[in-house]
């Protein structure tokens, strides 16, 4: 595959290649004059790690909400949001549309970030989390010492969520970073668009231009590949972690 | 202690963000599709009600059961081998005397966090069949005289999707099952040593059913994951008569594409009542056997 990248159109269509070419640079930029790839590689991040935050920060305060405060309707309110996740994504996606159409927020950023408020797996991964690593005590004490609710949860209990808080964000990424049709539908201007989405423009746009099909691929993976063998232990004993308390 | 007993309602203030985000963009967009499903909306004109039409049309569409079983047959070509992999990879991993373990598992997990837009134009890429990387290695080597149109013919075409989407997801559920091997404790082991078992008889009577609730995790997870199976189907393409076209590709195509908003809907919904069916079963099946 990187081979390939770096060879012109007629030699990928003739023969099987084992060794690189000089193409490489021509056929990068055929591909940036169309598709502005490294726009799209700032999108995405942009997009990916705000939602990331909003994320983690409600599914941890919702999570040590429920994990340490006995309300009337707790259990209930709980199952709904365990109820939540046998949803299939894409059941509202029509009226969703249609309701940001009606908010006028289509091809803008706020229907693709707000949303990361909800999200169901995070707040059991953090209830979870809190119940087994957030001692009532410490609660306690804060309110011995007179500190008001918010000022525990971000002083005492975020502090010591964030072993979990770092999983969640890791699974929380990845899953934004990939998503596709959501923004496939809600964004519309190229400049705008995220990255897997122009990776898919790459393919409609440059049907018989193989080498800048590659080359989209081939940027499209590597940095991806930097930051994961940089951090794949991490990452790897998050989703173990996710995983078995899912 | 009376403030204490005062601050109950902070529960509720906690939690409320997650209700009021779901209420506005996870509810109402739900029941608002379901009231569009009962339209002709076309996305110029506003929507006009149509009674049942919209489900009476999906009750006799072809397309749309071809597209059940298109996917149904991928998911099952896919999740199959990928268990099956992932199992046995683990397991091999999981020794204690294998070097490099984190190497391999970083190399295999690697697919799953690439996008999965990305690993669809990858293959439709490499099994092209006039430049395709897969076509050249077979005539270089002498295994076949012509290149193979591997995508003008229907089961190619699924096996190759099937290929992608089992290369994308046997990382991640090995990287389960390693978890789960590494909560069984060791006395268990210690003990069928006692009893005489071997390294076979070790993985087939203490192993494999210890391993029962990963197993149920991976297979819920994979059927709600792999009835929704969009984005690397969507780049490899539709397949001769639409044979590698899954449910929501089908979706997509009739809301998003041919603006049949209405129509869409109804298809949103039935594609849920299909997954609804399939993870009760499979919840049923898991809990049956469990008794």
């Amino acid at each position: 595959m990187f081979i390939t990248a770096t060879h012109t159109n007629s030699s990928i269509a003739r023969q099987l290649l084992l060794i690189p070419g000089d193409q490489l640079l021509d056929n990068y930029h055929r591909l940036i004059e169309t598709v502005p790839i490294w726009r799209g590689f700032a999108n995405t991040t942009l997009i990916s790690v705000i939602s990331t935050l909003l994320t983690v920060y409600f599914s941890a305060l919702a999570g040590y909400g429920f994990s340490k405060y006995r309300f009337s309707l707790s259990s209930m309110l709980f199952a709904i949001v365990l109820g939540t996740m046998m949803i299939p994504g894409q059941l509202g996606i029509i009226g969703f549309y249609r309701l940001m159409d009606s908010f006028g927020w289509l091809n803008t950023y706020w229907p693709l970030i707000l949303p990361s408020v909800h999200n169901a797996f995070g707040v059991f991964l953090m209830k979870q989390f809190a119940d087994s690593s957030i001692p009532s005590e410490i609660i306690e004490s804060g309110r011995i010492d007179g500190s008001g609710e918010l000022y525990i949860f971000h002083r005492l209990v975020l502090p010591l969520m964030m072993p979990g808080i770092a999983t969640l964000a890791i699974f929380t990424f990845i899953g934004k970073w990939n998503d596709f049709l959501n923004p496939l539908i809600i964004l519309f201007d190229n400049e705008l668009q995220t990255l897997p989405v122009m990776i898919a423009g790459v393919k409609s746009q440059f049907t018989a231009d193989f080498g800048a099909q590659y080359v989209g691929i081939v940027i499209s993976i590597i940095p991806i590949l930097i930051v994961f063998s940089i951090m794949s232990k991490r990452i790897i004993s998050s989703v173990a972690a996710g995983a078995v308390k899912g | 202690m009376n403030s204490k007993l005062n601050k109950y309602y902070f529960g509720y203030i906690f939690v409320a963000p997650f209700f009021i985000s779901f209420a506005v963009f996870g509810l109402v967009p739900i029941l608002y599709t379901l009231y569009l499903s009962f339209t002709n909306w076309d996305a110029f004109n506003d929507p006009a009600y149509t009674g049942f039409g919209n489900y009476t049309r999906l009750l006799h569409d072809i397309a749309f059961y071809q597209s059940i079983g298109n996917t149904l047959i991928i998911w099952i070509f896919s999740i199959v081998p990928q268990l099956i992999i992932a199992i046995t990879l683990a397991i091999i991993l999981n020794e204690k005397f294998i070097r490099g373990k984190h190497f391999f598992r970083a190399i295999y997990y690697f697919p799953n966090i690439i996008t999965p837009v990305t690993l669809g134009v990858l293959f439709s890429l490499i099994f092209d069949w006039q430049t395709g990387s897969i076509n050249k290695l077979l005539t270089t080597i002498g295994l076949v005289e012509d290149p193979i149109n591997w995508f003008n013919n229907p089961w190619w075409s699924r096996l190759i999707v099937a290929a992608v989407i089992c290369w994308q997801n046997f990382g991640f559920n090995m990287i389960v099952f390693i978890a789960g091997l590494q909560s069984i404790p060791d006395e268990v082991y210690e003990a069928s040593q006692v009893d005489g078992a071997n390294g076979w008889q070790k993985t087939w009577y203490v192993t494999i059913p210890l391993l029962r609730p990963v197993f149920i995790f991976t297979l819920i997870t994979s059927v709600i994951g792999g009835l929704q199976l969009f984005d690397s189907p969507y780049m490899i393409g539709n397949g001769p008569n639409n044979t590698t076209r899954t449910m929501i590709m089908y979706l997509y195509e009739t809301a998003f594409k041919n603006f049949n908003f209405g129509y869409g809907a109804a298809i949103a919904y039935g594609v849920f009542v299909i997954v609804m069916c399939f993870t009760a079963v499979t919840v049923w099946l898991t809990r049956r056997r469990e008794q």
